[in-house]
């Protein structure tokens, strides 16, 4: 069964996180919020585009339902009041 | 060639089109469905095509939108996103604005 853990290191060794954490644990459904300095300038559908291009073909094929939110990281200091 | 050629026309005559897996009524995913129901909330028509109904579509639009999953917005000819994308400018208010051209 596929573990959220193995979603979440794929998409870290092809997308440079400053932070990440996929959850899901039915092996189907997924979670993942992302933030990257990637994503600086970037509208929402390149920012999910460059999520996908991480994950090569197992969008295709493993994956079957991910939903994705994405970050800048001045967008998540401020959502987190840091 | 012929699938872009019909993806592109059914985009060009539709101006509030969603690529989806079902129909309003019976949506046959989740994401189709909070996508349906977003488009529902606001004061707008749109027409849906159902991507189980043509798997050349269905493959085709992936292509297409460079974009690897259903449901998929297209507004006057624009790619706009999926469910997560479609669902977050639906609850900033951006998806009416941008339907309504504001």
């Amino acid at each position: 069964m596929l573990q959220a853990i193995e979603i979440q290191k794929i998409i870290q060794a092809n997308l440079n996180c400053n932070f990440i954490k996929v959850n899901g644990d039915d092996g189907t459904h997924f979670d993942a919020v992302i933030v990257s300095d990637v994503f600086n300038g970037q509208s929402m559908i390149k920012q999910h585009q460059r999520v996908y291009l991480a994950l090569g073909n197992m969008m295709q094929s493993e994956i079957h339902a991910l939903s994705i939110k994405t970050y800048t990281p001045d967008e998540w200091s401020q959502m987190n009041n840091i | 060639m012929a699938t872009n050629a019909k993806i592109k026309k059914l985009i060009d005559d539709n101006e509030v089109l969603l690529f989806m897996k079902g129909n309003p009524t019976f949506p046959q995913c989740g994401f189709s469905s909070v996508a349906c129901q977003a488009l529902g909330s606001i004061d707008t028509s749109f027409e849906t095509v159902d991507v189980l109904q043509d798997a050349e579509i269905r493959e085709g639009i992936k292509i297409y939108s460079n974009w690897p999953t259903i449901p998929q917005l297209y507004i006057r000819g624009e790619f706009i996103g999926g469910a997560d994308i479609i669902r977050e400018l639906y609850e900033s208010g951006e998806l009416a604005k941008i339907i309504s051209k504001e």
